[in-house]
């Protein structure tokens, strides 16, 4: 028996994601509207830099949807006749760099742990339960006011304080799934073969867990913006002319009955952003379910 | 216009998938008359649950539809009937129970409650209903009911919920009771209880029983008349005598052939230097004593099976041999090597000779790892049994040895049916090249002729690579056909072991006894026998 006719031909794989994204409208926008916020994040401070900073006292809280001012003013001005758009996109940066690095950490950090929790000794577990307790039962905001009264406001810092706060959350949430994934017949079948404790976190427990963590990842990711826009507020977080997405908020919050565009657009791309994270999360505990892929699979033979 | 009680005619159901409509149901077409037991017999995917579902409104439309037919109840057309009237129709005059009764009774309730629940659902006053309570769970056998009416479920054994089911679905004395393998979930001595509850309240209240089973032995028990089901259609009616003697359909007859429990017995094999050697072993949970003093050989190439009810120990033996579980005290030798004190290191090298296989084939595969990398696992983990470039060749060997097609190795478990995905669990098991494979109940959650054939392949690789294998099971007929020798074991202990036309033939314990009168036929008349020989055994304890 030959090679080829044991193994049947398969397109590539980058090919069938794309195939498989395609196949599910919602998820296709969301993943072109992450591929522009990234796009803003990394090249929007260098290209926008000179226009979002430029202060134009005549267009102090200009209305949007003016077409007859230049493209960066139609979402309007803000306080200071700086305009709307242009600052989004170049606050990405900053936000996505906060945000993302917190929720990237929490969830690894939390994964970890959360899985060593699950399958170790109990005393080990305990130890890793019990410091999650103490983080938990500590009020999250207070530990961050603390911790950078103490350390400069760096977006290196704010992602360490944010993280270490979210970290309780994946860690419980592994950690529960763990206990009910470890007693399945198929870790015992592995084990029964010899199968490391690596191995079986790793290949047989892990991939059945992270489809609800990544889940949650990206819900959490609207939560720590907010934070970290309170943080800013309070003084000891992102400070101007820093911008991030939650600092326009809050700075848009004395003008919200005579100029609401002033916090709404800010909180429009919160809102789609984490929208669309949300959506692309979806598609992928889909798309990397066997059970359930067929559903973004083109159907070979149409019977209808 | 009809004469029956229940009269099924032209039924089918179609159900719209993704991948295409698939006809469960087609054409079918039954009756039922008071006082009656019809069985309706197939194995999974017949259609034989979605036929009663249909008379009890419990398809779910869409993705159901029912195309065709007409269900007469009482001069009502259950199907054009409204919902409303369904309602008033549905516990009140057509009970039903089902499989599994613990997934079927609410864990917040206490029974009590819940009987009562069906009764004031259809406006008694609630006095009454506990009365009435009381009474029923009297009639079905539960001890102690002034107490236990308001336990709660886990309280209960298997045997009990069902008994707790069948008090519900009688309590406003229906025409008609539905059946949904009311048994299977049990086990055997319980089971031969349950449907003698049945039939015994079947005299008394003169309702007509509808019983769904995969099970010949049940049918040979209770059943006045057979419709046997294969592929949604009715391949044959008749009288259960009938249908076992003078089977017409292909079908039928191959159902009855591949039923176990009539072949010739294996011959015990001549002693040698025995493989496996276990010597009072023992496994404590707390003050719970799950095994205590197990000893017994299994000699090379030789298949012994251990039988017993659940509850009996018999996988915890497994899993401790399997050092999946750590023993409280004893020892088992393999060739030499206690396995319960062995070091992990030691232990590793000796999983490769010893290899389980397990109950339930959808559980124990990965969902997530395609065929190629469940059965390639083992060579990841013991990489000194093959080269790399070897793996796959390997596979699709192993693969052709269990009888599957190689070139399915791409696909995910999911894909299979039930008996191929046993297969798949087995060639992982024979990937590592092992001596002795422990087979945890490796066959009860397939249908007899895929158990039939996954034995035969279980055999013919015994006599291939000159296999051991340990055959944990509760259905006796298929170890009366398998195995070698027989323990019987009992509450964590062995009661009696032997060769299995000694343990068959000539029992020498209670328990044994008891086990295999308890044991179905498929043949009515054997079964008449052995519903006597019960009787005796009852009468003598």
């Amino acid at each position: 028996m030959s090679e080829a006719e044991i193994i049947p031909d398969t397109p590539h794989p980058v090919r069938t994601t794309f195939g498989m994204l395609w196949r599910d409208k919602f998820a296709f926008c969301a993943a072109i509207f992450l591929c522009f916020i990234i796009f803003c994040a990394i090249f929007g401070p260098w290209l926008l830099e000179d226009v979002a900073t430029k202060q134009n006292l005549r267009g102090r809280n200009a209305p949007p949807f003016d077409f007859s001012r230049p493209w960066y003013f139609w979402l309007g001005g803000d306080a200071l006749g700086r305009p709307l758009l242009a600052r989004i996109m170049v606050a990405a940066q900053n936000t996505m760099m906060v945000a993302a690095g917190a929720v990237v950490c929490s969830l690894a950090i939390g994964t970890t742990l959360g899985l060593i929790a699950g399958y170790t000794s109990k005393l080990g577990s305990q130890v890793i339960m019990r410091l999650a307790d103490v983080i938990m039962s500590f009020p999250s905001l207070l530990l961050a006011v603390i911790v950078l009264y103490v350390l400069p406001p760096s977006v290196f810092n704010l992602v360490i304080v944010l993280a270490i706060t979210r970290i309780p959350i994946y860690l419980r949430t592994s950690r529960a799934e763990v206990l009910e994934v470890r007693e399945r017949m198929f870790v015992q079948a592995a084990q029964v073969m010899g199968a490391s404790s690596n191995r079986i976190i790793f290949r047989h427990i892990l991939p059945v867990v992270l489809p609800t963590l990544v889940t949650i990842a990206t819900l959490d990711f609207a939560l720590v913006v907010l934070v970290e826009s309170s943080l800013s507020f309070l003084g000891i977080g992102i400070q101007p002319p820093e911008i991030t997405w939650g600092l326009m908020v809050s700075q848009g919050r004395a003008y919200l009955t005579t100029a609401w565009w002033l916090s709404f657009w800010p909180g429009l791309a919160i809102i789609l952003t984490t929208l669309s994270l949300n959506l692309l999360a979806n598609w992928m505990r889909t798309a990397l379910d066997p059970v359930q892929r067929w559903r973004l699979e083109s159907r070979k033979t149409s019977d209808e | 216009m009809s004469e029956h009680l229940l009269e099924v005619r032209d039924l089918s159901v179609d159900f719209h998938t993704a991948q295409g409509t698939v006809h469960a149901v087609r054409n079918v077409s039954f009756h039922l008359d008071p006082g009656e037991t019809l069985a309706i017999l197939g194995e999974s995917g017949s259609g034989k649950s979605v036929s009663a579902s249909a008379i009890m409104d419990l398809i779910d439309i869409p993705p159901g539809e029912i195309t065709s037919g007409e269900v007469h109840f009482d001069g009502l057309n259950l199907l054009q009937a409204s919902h409303e009237e369904r309602r008033l129709i549905n516990g009140n005059r057509i009970a039903m129970i089902f499989q599994d009764p613990l997934s079927h009774l609410n864990p917040v309730y206490s029974v009590g409650w819940q009987i009562e629940e069906m009764m004031t659902a259809h406006g008694m006053a609630r006095e009454q209903a506990r009365a009435r309570t009381l009474e029923l769970l009297q009639r079905v056998g539960i001890p102690e009911v002034e107490t236990k009416i308001d336990a709660y479920p886990h309280q209960f054994s298997g045997g009990q919920r069902q008994r707790i089911m069948i008090a519900i679905a009688l309590a406003l004395k229906p025409d008609i009771l539905i059946a949904d393998e009311p048994t299977t979930a049990l086990d055997v001595t319980v089971q031969a209880q349950i449907l003698a509850l049945l039939e015994e309240l079947q005299k008394e209240t003169g309702m007509g029983l509808l019983l769904i089973t995969h099970d010949l032995g049940v049918v040979a028990e209770v059943a006045d008349r057979v419709v046997v089901m294969n592929a949604g259609e009715i391949v044959e009616t008749g009288t259960a005598s009938q249908i076992y003697a003078n089977a017409a359909h292909p079908y039928t007859k191959k159902l009855i052939a591949a039923v176990p429990g009539t072949g010739e017995m294996a011959q015990p094999l001549e002693a040698t230097k025995p493989l496996l050697e276990v010597n009072g072993l023992a496994k404590h949970y707390g003050d719970f004593v799950a095994v205590e003093g197990a000893s017994f050989t299994v000699l090379p190439g030789e298949t012994v099976a251990i039988v017993g009810e659940s509850g009996s120990g018999k996988s915890t033996l497994a899993k401790t041999l399997l050092r999946l579980e750590e023993a409280t005290s004893g020892e088992a030798l393999y060739m030499g090597r206690d396995l319960v004190t062995i070091s992990p290191r030691e232990l590793f090298d000796l999983r490769r000779e010893v290899q389980m296989i397990f109950q339930d084939p959808t559980q124990s595969l990965n969902p997530r790892m395609s065929v190629y990398d469940i059965i390639a696992e083992a060579f990841v983990i013991h990489p000194e049994i093959l080269p790399k470039a070897k793996r796959r060749e390997r596979v699709a060997e192993l693969l052709s040895h269990v009888g599957l097609e190689p070139g399915l190795m791409q696909r995910y478990p999911h894909q299979f049916s039930g008996g191929q995905r046993q297969r798949i669990a087995i060639a992982r098991a024979l990937a590592l090249e092992p001596k002795l494979i422990i087979c945890d109940e490796a066959v009860s959650a397939l249908d007899v002729s895929i158990q039939a054939q996954v034995i035969e392949l279980l055999a013919g690789l015994q006599a291939e690579f000159g296999l051991s294998y340990m055959f944990i099971a509760h259905d006796l007929p298929l170890v009366r056909d398998f195995a070698h020798r027989v323990v019987v074991m009992q509450a964590g202990r062995i009661v009696e072991q032997g060769p299995v036309a000694q343990i068959f033939d000539a029992p020498q314990q209670d328990y044994t006894r008891k086990l295999i009168a308890a044991s179905l036929s498929p043949d009515p008349e054997i079964q008449a026998e052995r519903r006597q020989a019960r009787a005796q055994i009852e009468g003598v304890a």
